[in-house]
């Protein structure tokens, strides 16, 4: 009988084309109207350390990582003990490797799966061929894989002609032929990974990274600026930004070091460019600052923070939920802003857009707090993706008067910000504790004025029902955000497969906490727990410290960069 | 979303100093040489008839970065030594405003040193105008990256030790386009470099020596010091840098011209959100 879902590993050294195995598989995939997601493992290494894809490839959308592997393909075995511990395998599991790898070594093979031994190059060619040219092990196995998996040959050709067709006739000739390799070797192997066939044909899909999903969003919501400086893992985030943002009239621009690309950002949005900045933990720590000044001085603007294990330098490349404090109270002084993360890949296009929206009606800095596992996941999704209601900057400087006054104190909180250039309500952006009209002041009855009436303005904002998602409908609610949320919904869902009924209501929403919403959706809740990948437990106190949870709510927090694993969650629950 | 409303430039007879004044009374100390680069200004924007809501003056944190706030036009007063970056950001959003980033040797030349360097280098069409009184005025008199090495402070006893920064000779290295020197004792003459540095198409570097009277009251000598005789290299970067070497830091004007082009502006848009959109469908 065919599973309805099937884990696999492609692992190699650096360079190996690891990735593009799984690239490729994935894309194959989606053509044929299934669901997967591929996340990536890797070293400090930018070339010749440890790499692997890993794919969950299933008949409905799916983006939790799995218990353990059904199958490991090892492309080499070079680099392999680096990250062995990190991906679960059992004894059924299947590792498939070339007699040329050698060995399979001893920290795959203690799992005690079963192995097979495949020729993934073309036997017919010479060793001098091999050593010349690349022996294309990846396509190889993209094509074994797939055609195992039960996906036909056209979709894994037309894959590869997407993938990699821009390579010269040459290169594309010798992939074409390790690929056709690859699928005729899937039937001299006894093994049945087929994946049943998804029903019904779902309309189009979308192939999509987390990263890439903001982007989009954040083009959506009408980015036209952002400044930015490297930092793994948010780059490739503004390497598909950069060229789509100028073909679109927009600017991006490479800053000298994070406290330039928000101070960029911010006076691009003083001049009425909606802006944003992409960073990740170490780059959100050198913006605090400025982000205090885009509270005080209330400029619009979006930061995006892909989050990576901290604290300092810590792991680059791999995922944690632990910039969660940084991002709502980081900055001195009363400085309260919007938190927002995304609930899943495809959702990173709705909270990116949204977070413009947002950035630009309430005039604040407004964080996105996504993490590695979201950002450099790309996944299989709906190609529909909800678009929020549509929200701009009242640039309105209403009748002209003696004084224009910036930061005049109303019952709306939300004051006019007239463009520069506009006649007769020339105003100062102001960081110092500032008057009504702007000007530096350090009296106490403004600056209570003011700090109120920048309070009021976050404690009013009405998130509607973007303020997050309840799935399911138990007694237990697993509270959670970001990349927890996938797996905190598989589990759900097999508990209450067990008998445990469980709901997951994920926070879009962070801060201000949106208390109504929570409560509601806490009706019946018998038992509450907050996960989040951090040791502090930082979702948790935060909503405790609003009293948005009973005091009876339980904490599941530990730090990354290990994904939570369905079963680690059920186990903590049952 | 819509974009911001890109303004049509003017050129305006008829204005007067008054018309740039905010009224708003400065927190400067009597005798400041900021005086003397805030009647500068006004001088240079009546000069130019650039009127108040077309000009946008960027600023950090200290004494001179206080300026915009006693201007009538529009203003970012940031956090400290970010003024370059703020400002980068709205020229690159909005070309059609006159974005004049001020402030002192503090803030751009130590905590905001880097942003000074890559705005040589990246070459965006603003004036950059540095209030030079080697001193941090507004905390009370600590020695700056420009003080003399001798300079005595509360802080340094006997003197930081450390030789001064030589912020024309960087600007040349770091390719700014425009470089030059002025004196807030003569703000005629100060003016007419403020009107050159706007009209400059890049980045312009005015170094403007504004004499502390209450922590650097030797600096009242600066009146007898300054020259009127820069001789302007013309885009030989290395005889700008010598002359920068040997230079006494008093001689007046523009020190350098280079022919590098600025940043252009943002194209205009040539694709479309659909466009792009569709690079993520597969299998149709």
């Amino acid at each position: 009988m065919a599973r309805s879902s099937l884990s696999l590993v492609f692992a190699g050294s650096g360079g190996s084309g690891a990735m593009t195995a799984g690239t490729l598989f994935l894309r194959a995939a989606a053509r044929a109207g299934y669901f997967g997601v591929m996340t990536q493992l890797f070293g400090a290494q930018v070339r010749g350390g440890e790499s692997a894809a890993l794919v969950q490839f299933s008949n409905e959308p799916i983006e939790c990582q799995p218990d353990r592997f059904d199958v490991f393909f090892a492309i080499d075995w070079d680099k392999v003990d680096q990250f062995a511990a990190e991906i679960p395998l059992d004894k059924n599991s299947v590792v498939i490797s070339d007699p040329s790898a050698g060995a399979i070594p001893a920290s795959i093979a203690k799992s005690k799966p079963r192995a097979l031994s495949v020729v993934m190059s073309d036997p017919t060619m010479t060793r001098l061929a091999r050593a010349m040219r690349s022996k294309r092990s990846n396509v190889f196995v993209a094509g074994l894989a797939g055609t195992l998996a039960g996906i036909a040959a056209a979709e894994l050709r037309a894959a590869l002609e997407a993938v990699l067709g821009h390579k010269s006739d040459e290169v594309m000739a010798a992939n074409a032929a390790a690929l056709e390799n690859g699928i005729k070797a899937a039937a001299s192997i006894d093994l049945d990974l087929r994946v049943a066939e998804p029903e019904p044909k779902h309309e189009s899909r979308w192939l999509i990274t987390g990263n890439e999903a903001i982007g989009l969003g954040a083009l959506r919501g009408g980015i036209k600026f952002v400044g930015c400086y490297p930092i793994t893992p948010a780059t490739d985030l503004v390497e598909w930004l950069s060229p789509r943002l100028h073909s679109l009239g927009g600017r991006l621009i490479l800053a000298e070091d994070e406290l330039a690309s928000i101070n960029m950002v911010l006076g691009a949005s003083y001049g009425g460019w909606p802006a944003m900045t992409v960073t990740a933990g170490p780059g959100l720590s050198l913006m605090t600052e400025a982000i205090g000044l885009g509270v005080a001085a209330e400029i619009p603007a979006v930061v995006v923070d892909v989050m990576r294990a901290g604290p300092s330098t810590g792991i680059a490349s791999k995922t944690e939920q632990s910039d969660l404090n940084i991002a709502i109270y980081g900055a001195h002084g009363d400085a309260p802003r919007i938190v927002i993360a995304p609930l899943s890949v495809g959702d990173c296009i709705t909270t990116g857009e949204w977070a413009v929206y947002v950035a630009e009606a309430l005039q604040t800095p407004v964080i996105v707090l996504s993490d590695q596992m979201i950002g450099q996941a790309q996944a299989i999704i709906p190609s529909a993706a909800k678009r929020p209601e549509p929200m701009k900057r009242r640039t309105n400087g209403g009748a002209p008067g003696a004084q224009f006054k910036r930061y005049e104190v109303t019952a709306n909180p939300i004051s006019r910000m007239p463009l520069p250039g506009t006649k007769g309500y020339e105003w100062v952006a102001e960081g110092l504790t500032h008057n009504e009209a702007g000007l530096p002041v350090s009296g106490a009855s403004a600056h209570v004025a003011q700090i109120n009436k920048r309070a009021k303005k976050i404690e009013q904002f009405d998130p509607g029902e973007l303020w997050g998602e309840v799935f399911g409908h138990g007694d237990t609610a697993i509270l959670t955000f970001g990349s927890s949320v996938a797996p905190a919904r598989e589990a759900a869902r097999r508990l209450t497969a067990t008998g445990r009924a469980t709901r997951v209501i994920a926070l879009r929403v962070l801060s201000p906490v949106p208390v109504k919403p929570l409560a509601a959706a806490l009706k019946g809740v018998r038992r509450g727990v907050v996960l989040e990948q951090n040791h502090s437990g930082q979702l948790y106190r935060h909503l405790l410290g609003q009293k948005a949870i009973p005091i009876s709510t339980e904490s599941i927090a530990r730090p990354g960069p290990l994904p939570f694993r369905p079963a680690e969650i059920t186990s903590h629950i049952a | 979303m819509s974009t911001a409303a890109t303004i049509e430039t003017h050129c305006v007879r008829g204005l007067v100093e008054k018309d740039f004044s905010s009224g708003a009374h400065p927190i400067w100390c009597p005798g400041c040489g900021d005086y003397g680069v805030l009647a500068g200004l006004e001088h240079a924007l009546v000069k130019l008839g650039r009127p108040p809501h077309e000009v946008v003056l960027v600023s950090g944190i200290g004494c001179s970065s206080r300026l915009p706030g006693y201007m009538s036009c529009f203003g970012f007063h940031g956090v400290h030594g970010r003024a370059l970056a703020a400002a980068t950001g709205l020229k690159l959003a909005r070309p059609d405003l006159e974005v004049i980033t001020v402030g002192g040797d503090g803030d751009g030349f130590s905590i905001g040193g880097n942003h000074f360097i890559h705005a040589c280098r990246r070459n965006i069409d603003m004036l950059y105008l540095v209030m030079d009184n080697r001193v941090y005025g507004m905390t009370k008199g600590q020695p700056s990256p420009t003080s003399e090495p001798d300079w005595d402070s509360a802080l340094t006893p006997g003197g930081i030790g450390t030789r001064p920064f030589n912020p024309i000779l960087l600007a040349i290295a770091a390719g700014a386009t425009f470089v030059a020197r002025g004196f807030a004792g003569d703000p005629q003459g100060l003016a007419d470099l403020i009107v050159a540095g706007i009209k400059w198409p890049g980045f312009a570097f005015l170094e403007v020596l504004s004499p502390c009277i209450t922590f650097r009251p030797e600096e009242f000598e600066w009146k007898g010091k300054v020259r009127h005789d820069a001789a302007a290299v013309e885009n030989d970067r290395a005889a700008a840098a010598a002359a920068a070497l040997t230079d006494d830091g008093f001689s007046l004007g523009v020190l350098f011209r280079g022919t590098e082009a600025a940043v252009k502006p943002p194209s205009q848009a040539r694709s479309s959100l659909a466009a792009i959109e569709r690079q993520f469908l597969v299998g149709v």
